[in-house]
């Protein structure tokens, strides 16, 4: 047979019934576009958890209260009230490789200004804590020492409240109550942008943590202790180092359990990482699933086109078709059929990727590199699914017998 | 020497333990430039006949030389080109592509050939073959805007365009009305005048008398082989039209 006429027939065969052809791609589209969107929006994510982790600070170990035994019964991480100030303190003072500890309490509240009002997060912490997370003031100042040791009436505010509480305008110098409370907006923080877990940082009111443990919250234990060590190389010490002082301070015997738990920026980058390369995975096997009940599509739509042209297939062997011409005019209509629609499944799919990264405000996703991979991985696996199951409908259309298929109606 | 010849075809189907035997012994020559039909009542053996003749299907027993090779021996790739190269079909029910031109119908053959033509030679001979069958401003129209006889022309100039030597027709007119009967008949007589051998099924006589040789079959063995002094279609025609006249001026009449 000649070798052009193979692509050729197939092409003609596709073009004679294009409603089915295109209803068929479809599937594959969809399959292969939502592989890629996942693919992409996985790569999206990580790139971001690893950009969060960056701006969680520099030298960041965190210590959480938590795992507390109770009558052997483990009540889970991060529900105890086992971190006081003084730990924040000690860990400051007596550890040489640290250089600030910000005990850190949270609460949600209203803030008031005016006719205005907007629910915030409040949260509780030392002077240095923006030099810990490493978060630039934009206009006005940061509370000092002297304002945490006085528990003063001062707070620093995210670029949301100012937003939402004065539309914009300077709020240096104002005040807002909370609960009745007249607090006094001395600094405005840059902005940040989404954290970790997705929630906007912006919107956020600092104040001192004794402010905040005294007169806002009511509570008396930190919720976490920020942590900032001298360098990179004095993590693991530090971490060996706090650990060791909590366990004095709390007097936990030796057989009994940590009440805490420290992790450093790189554990809650690894941790994050994995959790949403997980994701990844688990998404992309949805996805994958899709693709493959395309592929079944397609097998169903080759089967039926194989029953219907059974005249066309005898006829073609008559004036001389060979089996494996008939094998191959049919598979060769499968993969096309899957290239197509892997086609406008990798255009779906960056078009979806890039719509949804652009809402979430990601950065951009796909590399040219990364691109090019993944076109030629798709328009591989589109490919390879026509061959699967493209295979056995072609397999029996050139098994034929021409007589009897002559004679079908 | 002729084009075909049979020796003691036999062909028996088997299914389970039953076997039918379709033909039992068919000796049979067929000279090159022949216009032969085969006849016989259905069950007769004559479509069996016509596979094996047609290279679609083998003989249980006998031999089968066609052009001076012994085909019976061939297997299925062998036999298909053999057909691509040496046989033309036209069939009963046209079997023309669908949302297809008839160019491209036409061309069909050729894309199968070992010749390994190139596509501008491919629709040079697409456009001659349908010339050739007087259908050369219908090339691109598709099989349901042409009429019934037209669409059987473009399945006999797809059997013509790579050179057959020998045309089997299995019904060619069985679906046509009487004067296209007469129209695709005479475009036979005016291929066979031109050299071209014929092997015709039908079960109408009226068809078989414009062929030169009549071979008959029943219950599987040839039971009368005649050879005859044709009718002329060309002729017929022209008869059927005069009548058509004379009938349609009486019915003015009336």
């Amino acid at each position: 047979m000649k070798v052009s006429a193979v692509p050729y027939v197939a092409l003609k065969a596709l073009r004679r019934n294009r409603m089915r052809t295109l209803l068929t791609a479809l599937g594959i589209v969809i399959g292969v576009a939502a592989v890629i969107t996942m693919v992409g929006l996985g790569q999206g994510a990580s790139s971001e958890v690893q950009e969060q982790v960056n701006r969680l600070g520099q030298n960041v170990v965190l210590v959480f209260p938590g795992a507390r035994q109770l009558g052997g019964v483990s009540i889970g991480g991060g529900s105890a009230n086992t971190l006081t100030i003084e730990d924040a303190h000690a860990i400051r003072d007596e550890i040489p490789e640290v250089v600030a500890a910000s005990p850190e309490v949270r609460s949600q509240r209203v803030l008031v200004y005016g006719n205005q009002n907007w629910h915030t997060r409040i949260y509780g912490q030392s002077a240095d804590y923006l030099q810990i997370r490493q978060w630039p003031i934009e206009s006005g100042r940061m509370f000092s020492d002297e304002d945490v040791e006085r528990a003063s009436l001062v707070a620093v505010v995210g670029q949301t409240v100012v937003d939402e509480l004065f539309e914009g305008s300077d709020p240096i110098g104002e005040t807002v109550r909370v609960r009745g409370l007249p607090i006094e907006i001395i600094g405005v923080l840059s902005r940040k942008g989404m954290s970790l877990m997705g929630s906007v940082q912006d919107d956020i009111m600092i104040v001192p943590y004794t402010t905040a443990f005294q007169r806002i919250s009511g509570r008396s234990h930190a919720m976490v202790i920020n942590v900032q060590v001298y360098d990179e190389q004095s993590m693991a010490i530090a971490q060996e180092k706090i650990t060791d002082l909590l366990r004095e301070r709390h007097r936990l015997a030796p057989y009994q359990e940590d009440d805490f738990t420290v992790q450093t920026q790189e554990d809650v980058a690894e941790a994050a990482t994995e959790t949403s390369r997980i994701m990844t995975w688990l998404l992309a096997s949805i996805a994958g699933v899709s693709l493959f009940v395309g592929g079944i599509g397609i097998m169903n739509v080759m089967l039926v086109s194989v029953t219907e042209r059974t005249r066309e297939v005898g006829l073609r062997l008559a004036v001389g078709a060979r089996s494996p011409d008939v094998l191959l005019q049919f598979l060769i209509e499968a993969v096309v059929l899957c290239l197509l629609g892997g086609i406008g499944g990798i255009l779906l799919g960056v078009l979806a990727t890039e719509v949804i990264a652009t809402y979430a405000g990601w950065p951009a996703l796909f590399s040219t590199e990364a691109m090019v991979v993944a076109v030629g991985v798709s328009a591989a696996v589109s490919a390879a699914v026509g061959v699967f199951f493209g295979f056995y409908p072609a397999w029996k259309a050139s098994r034929l017998d021409p007589i009897v298929a002559l004679r079908t109606e | 020497m002729a084009i075909v010849q049979l020796k003691g075809i036999t062909r028996v189907y088997k299914s389970g333990s039953l076997a039918v035997e379709a033909l039992r012994g068919i000796d049979l020559q067929i000279a090159e430039g022949n216009f032969v039909s085969i006849m016989g009542a259905s069950g007769s053996g004559k479509s069996t006949l016509m596979n094996i003749l047609g290279c679609l299907d083998k003989p249980t027993e006998g031999s089968y030389n066609l052009g001076g090779e012994d085909v019976s021996t061939f297997d299925k790739s062998r036999l298909a080109k053999i057909r691509n190269r040496m046989l033309g079909f036209v069939f009963q029910s046209f079997h023309l592509l669908p949302r297809t031109s008839a160019l491209e119908n036409v061309e069909l053959p050729l894309l199968y050939s070992d010749d390994n033509l190139s596509w501008k030679e491919i629709h040079k001979r697409a456009r001659e073959a349908l010339e050739i069958v007087g259908l050369g401003d219908r090339t691109d129209h598709n099989p349901n805007e042409l009429s019934g006889g037209q669409q059987q022309r473009v399945a006999i100039a797809r059997a013509l365009v790579s050179n057959p030597k020998i045309l089997l027709a299995d019904e060619p007119t069985g679906n046509l009305d009487s004067r296209t009967t007469l129209e695709i008949v005479e475009l036979f007589q005016k291929l066979n005048k031109g050299g071209l051998t014929i092997i015709m099924v039908t079960h109408e006589p009226d068809i078989a008398r414009f062929s030169n040789r009549i071979i008959t079959l029943r219950d599987g063995l040839m039971s009368s082989d005649k050879t005859i002094e044709p009718l002329n279609a060309l002729q017929a025609l022209e008869n059927w039209k005069d009548e058509e006249k004379i009938q349609q001026e009486s019915e003015v009449q009336s």
